[in-house]
């Protein structure tokens, strides 16, 4: 396993902090292996500047990104093909199904589910824990990014936004992050108290899911409604500020050995790949002089959706698995 | 390409100095300017838009059931209403396995109800043709069970004398269905209306051509149901709800004694009755004169 020093440590903890809505702080302590990189390049101005202008020229590669919505379409349609035709390869929607017979249960749902119903039957613990197993293998809000419907839809959204951006038509209007952990606290609460599922009425990713396969309804018009504020208001309001689902996974991923991996060395700090990111706050790492060590591990709130491995032009971000790249 | 602007506070601080990793001073930061505050404020001001935004669609999902219209029939098994709603994790696997497709799901009218399943018993009723209820193999989270866990109360009636026997099957070894309780009663809403009443009979498609609904006929194939409107009658005396109903023992045509004290036959539901609600769909008259009252219970 990876030597995790006390820099790193800190970070970990730090990282998660953030995750839960605390702003990115500077570091306090840096090691003096980064350290030395971090003054070596500020001597560096006119390599950079080059290296800059080389970059504008750079072909934008969409690597991961191709990959990661075939893999959410093709999952998504397995789901609406299984009911369709029958063919009982993953029977259900994304709150709950059954992948060839093995039950599978979203946290977030399987969560309200007891917290509302407050009885857990054997089928609940099995598909939650099988769910719970395989996302913490999978990097936790990967789910976000490679899987739920309502990214994509947002994806797209936000396209539309960054466009009307550019054209100077409106500015991002960001919101405070604790909203997202403050949501989850009352959806949980809100469970408990009433016995409903309150979240489970307005989560996009249920009603989409259900929509592709059960055939559109009325609650669409919710999920359109977010989609317009996001385009017009505040850029991936919904996944940023608001979705306890993400926080779910996020705190599953905590632990996982899947992530993105950070190299200070060939770092250029020009921060495309902050611009890109759904959680820019993980990426506070890059930013010129805030690198605690040589080599960083992205923290929890990542989705691992790899826009800023395709945007990096130096290669500085790059998918890991814990423990792998070492064995290799 | 640098259009896109980051956050005032988390700008990057390339033109800082890096951090040392000795102890940072006593903080000695400006104040902040009146822009910075009047940002700041905006924000909170757009955290709680966001927030009441998303609490008053959640919390809107109340207004239905506190103006429920009526009751829904849910599928066989289904827990007490609010046990249903709090326990349904809205996946829709019950209605995956229906062979008949009886179960849909609920939309946004149906505020926390939303993505639960249904039953529509005009339109498409349970038939009971996978003679197992396997809408409760299915369910993976216990809303719908064959037999409550001891914690939920039974209402009273609402528990099944016997576990009723499939008259498909009643020549198997096995010839009763997995169901403990009822989803609701079948009653005669519109006796004035009713063929057998009137000593009618029925000849041709019942519901029309057009009606999609399906059903296991035995005497055609008893793996496969087909579509109602490929089975037409030709009865003398209109017994549709009796003859087609798929529990032993649930309904029969009796002779009783009308208002005005003369002798009449008419259909009568008895003790065994799940609340399936073929009868409701299968009855000829438009609208129908048989409903299935969603979580009724037998009444002694």
């Amino acid at each position: 396993m990876e030597y995790m020093n006390q820099f790193l440590k800190r970070r970990f903890l730090d990282q998660i902090a953030v995750m839960f809505g605390r702003e990115a702080k500077k570091p306090t302590a840096i090691s003096p292996e980064a350290q030395t990189i971090h003054l070596y390049k500020r001597g560096n101005r006119d390599l950079i500047a080059e290296k800059l202008h080389a970059r504008a020229h750079a072909v934008h590669a969409n690597k991961w990104r191709n990959r990661r919505w075939a893999v959410l379409i093709i999952a998504n349609l397995m789901f609406t093909f299984s009911f369709w035709f029958d063919i009982q390869i993953l029977e259900g929607a994304l709150t709950a199904s059954r992948f060839i017979g093995f039950h599978l249960i979203d946290l977030n749902s399987a969560l309200q589910v007891m917290l509302a119903h407050k009885h857990i039957i054997v089928n609940l613990v099995i598909g939650t824990g099988t769910v719970f197993v395989l996302w913490l293998i999978l990097g936790g809000r990967t789910f976000c990014s490679w899987v739920c419907p309502y990214h994509l839809l947002a994806e797209w959204a936000e396209k539309i936004h960054l466009d009307l951006v550019k054209k100077k038509l409106l500015t991002d209007q960001n919101i405070d992050r604790r909203l997202r952990t403050l949501s989850w606290i009352v959806f949980a609460v809100l469970a408990l108290a009433t016995g409903y599922t309150v979240f489970e009425s307005i989560s996009p990713t249920g009603i989409i899911s259900r929509a592709l396969i059960y055939g559109p309804g009325l609650a669409l018009l919710w999920v359109l409604a977010l989609l317009v504020f996001e385009i017009f208001f505040s850029r991936r309001a919904w996944c940023r500020y608001a979705c306890p689902i993400g926080l779910t996974y996020g705190v599953v991923g905590i632990f996982s050995p899947l992530r993105i991996k950070y190299t200070l060395d060939g770092c250029f700090h020009e921060g495309d790949c902050r611009k890109v990111c759904l959680v820019p706050h993980v990426l506070d790492t890059v930013i010129k002089g805030r690198a605690v060590a040589t080599e960083i591990p992205i923290g929890p709130d990542c989705t691992r959706c790899g826009l800023c491995v395709d945007t990096c032009p130096t290669g500085s971000l790059k998918f890991d698995v814990k423990g792998l790249s070492k064995l290799l | 390409m640098t259009e896109n602007k980051l956050p005032a506070d988390e700008a990057p601080d390339a033109v800082a100095p890096a951090p040392t990793s000795g102890p940072p001073g006593p903080a000695a930061k400006p104040p902040p300017s009146r822009e910075r505050l009047q940002q700041a404020r905006r924000r909170v001001l757009r955290t709680i838009l966001l927030t009441g935004g998303v609490m008053g669609a959640a919390l809107s999902g109340y207004l239905p059931l506190v103006y429920a219209q009526k009751k829904r029939l849910r599928p066989p098994g289904a827990l007490d209403e609010k046990d249903f709603l709090s326990s349904c994790i809205k996946c829709g696997q019950c209605v995956q396995v229906c062979p008949v497709q009886a179960i849909k799901l609920a939309d946004l009218v149906d505020g926390f109800g939303v993505g639960t399943p249904y039953i529509d018993a005009r339109e498409q009723a349970c038939d009971f043709s996978c003679d197992a209820v396997q809408c409760i193999l299915a369910c993976p989270t216990g809303s719908l069970v064959y037999k409550k866990p001891v914690f939920l109360g039974v209402r009273k009636g609402a528990k099944l004398a016997a576990a009723p026997i499939l008259k498909a099957k009643e020549k198997d070894a096995e010839p009763t269905l997995n169901l403990s309780e009822r989803i609701g009663v079948a009653r005669l809403t519109r006796p004035e209306a009713c063929l057998a009443i009137q000593g009618k009979g029925f000849k041709g498609q019942v519901r029309g051509a057009a009606f999609k609904g399906r059903m296991r006929y035995m005497d055609v194939n008893r793996w496969k149901p087909i579509r109602v409107a490929e089975h037409p009658y030709d009865i003398a005396e209109c017994d549709l709800c009796v003859r087609e109903c798929p529990v032993k023992g649930a309904i029969s045509i009796e002779t009783v004694f009308a208002p005005d004290g003369s002798k009449r036959k008419s259909p009568v539901v008895h003790e065994p009755c799940v609340g399936c609600g073929v009868c409701e769909m299968i009855c000829p008259v438009e609208p129908t004169c048989i409903v299935v009252e969603a979580r009724e219970v037998w009444n002694t």
